[in-house]
């Protein structure tokens, strides 16, 4: 057995790292000595995972070569905008290859570990902010096309009252409201139309047709009708929300099967104890469906009736204006503000829905 | 299904749904333009009966609430009676917003179904892409519809391509999902099978994976295709868009005109219902031709 393992990643790597010192210093700002540092981390680190190493060892190395090299590649930056060589990019290639190779490495065992679960797609997302980082400030993109990451880091933390006023106004009072009062009413209205067969016939089709069709056209003509404020963003909510909600709901409680229900017939269960104690709960993995499909949509449709007309805060407001002052660090800043909200809706409702449907079978261990 | 349950559970309920929706239509514009026509009515002096006052409130030239008849009418002008090509059309705008819309449906499939692939033979990229994908569809990705456009004309992109791209960016999701499902539908014992027959990763791909996920495929498209109508829409919203049913909806709000923003909603929903339907009924022809079985 050999001590030598090549892998495909780590050549390309040493490749890319030959190839840099063509182009060497590698910006304006960064000297020739930190350059040849940055090529020593990037081969070592490429030699090194092609040996026959432990898993901890080749994580540590692979760990500490990428990120030192792209740490150091980032600082060189510093007053070097659009100053960086061939050499520059054919060094973060090689250090975006070590990355991967690490990722390889982690996620090549199968192993279904919790922590490599989490750990992995991070690696992959802080690799797209370097790599944006890097390739925006090192070829020089203008700001008005795409801003670094650094520097929507900086609107965030320099502008974190706009945005909370922002996220008062939109999220808050628009979305919470729209989206409580529209999936209710499409739950109740399921139950009730769940009660008279004739009733839910007319409306399932009703409801699936509607659902395909693009709700957020209402937009302009809530505004006309409800004003200018978040009342009106709150109406689109409720109609996008609602109708989704129905649907699910209405699938929902068909899902029971006949086993069940005949054995709630023997006990000599009323309507509303079958639905309570049987086909609502058989029916909760249905309506959370409904619930994370919303949480989207009612973002979206609060911030896109924020284009037809709003009061000077909101998220929509902000975007569509900062976007004609050419701002778009701020845009991006709200961008990110609406991601993490949507996220972390997202992942509250995923851990409510584990604790609710528990038994369900995708949650089996 | 026979004729005669087709007629009892689906025709009646959804016909008599549909009355009532009709019903409260008339019943809501009538309240809704009222106060308006009073108020105008007090002002000119002007006393009516009854029935002459609930014939002003359903044909106002800017209501409130247009009452159906009136929709219909705008529709029926501005569909028939007007020359296709246009400005004034409904046809020439859901056109500019079809073509956008199929454009970026095509790419957005093609996207969606590239990445299905890499998905399923890479696990470094199971791990590491996965994730993220489903995390971009938690962000209100319309909201970055504006820029793109003033992006993308600032490069000197314009006309369709950015509003397909928004469309893109919508309907891949759908598509790569519903399609790593399906690439990873067939059983173990298929998949040994073809092992057994030392068949490379590609004839595994494309004689077993591809057709074991048809099914999948037109599933996700028919949701793909109404997604990424809304993104042709919304792409049309800023930056003044001159044509498409997008720009409608916004010139119809810049003037209040809501029967036009009404007329413009019902072509638009017209649009997703052909699309749709297409899509359905291409999927039916394909898997009755691939055997499926038919419930």
């Amino acid at each position: 057995m050999s001590v030598f393992r090549p892998n495909w990643q780590a050549l390309m790597s040493l490749l890319a790292t030959l190839y840099s010192l063509t182009g060497m210093p590698f910006t304006e700002s960064m000297s020739s000595a930190s350059s040849l540092t940055v090529v020593a981390i990037l081969a070592a680190g490429a030699l090194f995972s092609m040996l026959r190493l432990s898993f901890a060892v080749e994580t540590a190395v692979l760990t500490l070569s990428s990120f030192g090299a792209a740490a150091l590649l980032i600082s060189g930056l510093a007053d070097g905008f659009g100053t960086a060589t061939q050499g520059y990019f054919a060094a973060l290639a090689a250090a975006w290859l070590l990355g991967w190779r690490l990722v390889t490495v982690l996620s090549g065992d199968g192993s279904q570990s919790s922590a490599i679960s989490v750990i992995v797609p991070a690696l992959f997302g802080i690799w797209v902010v370097i790599l944006w980082e890097c390739i925006v400030r090192g070829a020089g993109v203008p700001f008005v096309l795409l801003p670094p990451p650094s520097a929507i880091g900086l609107r965030i933390t320099t502008s974190t009252s706009i945005l909370a006023a922002d996220f008062r106004q939109t999220v808050l009072k628009a979305v919470l409201f729209g989206y409580v009062v529209g999936s209710l009413t499409g739950f109740l209205v399921a139950i009730l139309a769940d009660r008279f067969r004739f009733f839910a016939n007319g409306l399932l089709p009703i409801g699936n047709m509607v659902s395909a069709l693009p709700m957020i056209g209402i937009a302009p003509i809530m505004v006309i009708w409800f004003g200018f404020d978040w009342q009106s963003k709150a109406a689109v909510v409720i109609v996008m929300t609602f109708f989704p909600m129905l649907v699910n709901t209405l699938a929902g409680l068909a899902a029971t099967g006949d086993m069940e229900r005949d054995l709630m017939r023997t006990y000599g269960a009323t309507h509303w104890q079958v639905l309570l104690k049987l086909r609502l709960q058989a029916a909760m993995p249905f309506i959370f469906n409904a619930l994370k499909i919303n949480s989207t949509l009612a973002l979206i449709g609060a911030i896109v009736a924020e284009f037809f007309g709003t009061p000077i805060v909101g998220m929509g407001f902000r975007i569509s204006t900062e976007v004609g002052r050419m701002n778009l660090d701020m845009v991006w800043a709200e961008i990110a503000m609406a991601a993490i909200v949507g996220s972390l809706f997202y992942g509250a409702l995923a851990l409510l829905e584990r604790s609710v449907t528990f038994w369900h079978p995708s949650y089996r261990r | 299904m026979s004729e005669r349950s087709f007629i009892q559970d689906r025709l009646v309920p959804v016909g008599s749904i549909l009355l009532v929706i009709l019903i409260a239509w008339y019943v809501a514009a009538y309240s809704m333009n009222a106060p308006f026509q009073r108020d105008f009515d007090r002002r000119a002096g002007e006393t009516r009966t009854s029935v002459e006052f609930l014939m002003k409130t359903m044909s106002q030239p800017k209501p409130t609430m247009p009452a159906p008849h009136q929709v219909a009418s705008n529709l029926w002008k501005n569909t028939f009676t007007v020359k296709p090509w246009s400005k004034r059309s409904l046809v020439y705008h859901s056109w500019i917003t079809l073509s956008a819309t199929l454009l970026g449906f095509a790419m957005g499939t093609a996207l969606g179904v590239v990445i299905a692939i890499g998905i399923v033979h890479i696990p470094a990229l199971d791990r590491s892409f996965l994730p993220w994908i489903i995390a971009s569809q938690t962000i209100p990705i319309l909201a970055i519809a504006p820029m793109i456009i003033v992006l993308l004309s600032a490069i000197g992109v314009t006309g369709l391509l950015p509003k397909a791209l928004i469309s893109t960016y919508l309907s891949f999701f759908p598509v790569a999902v519903g399609m790593v499902k399906g690439l990873r539908s067939p059983d173990v014992l298929h998949l040994d099978l073809m092992r057994t027959y030392s068949a490379t990763k590609l004839q595994t791909l494309w004689k077993l994976r591809i057709p074991a996920s048809v099914p999948f495929f037109f599933t996700s498209m028919k949701v793909a295709i109404a997604a990424s109508l809304i993104g042709a829409i919304v792409g049309e919203l800023p930056t003044g868009a001159v044509a498409g049913i997008g720009s409608k909806l916004l010139a119809g709000s810049y003037y209040s005109q809501t029967v036009d923003i009404f007329a413009a909603l019902i072509a638009g929903s017209v649009v997703a219902i052909l699309l749709v339907t297409a899509v359905d009924v291409v999927g039916r022809f394909v898997n009755a031709r691939m055997g499926a079985k038919t419930q």
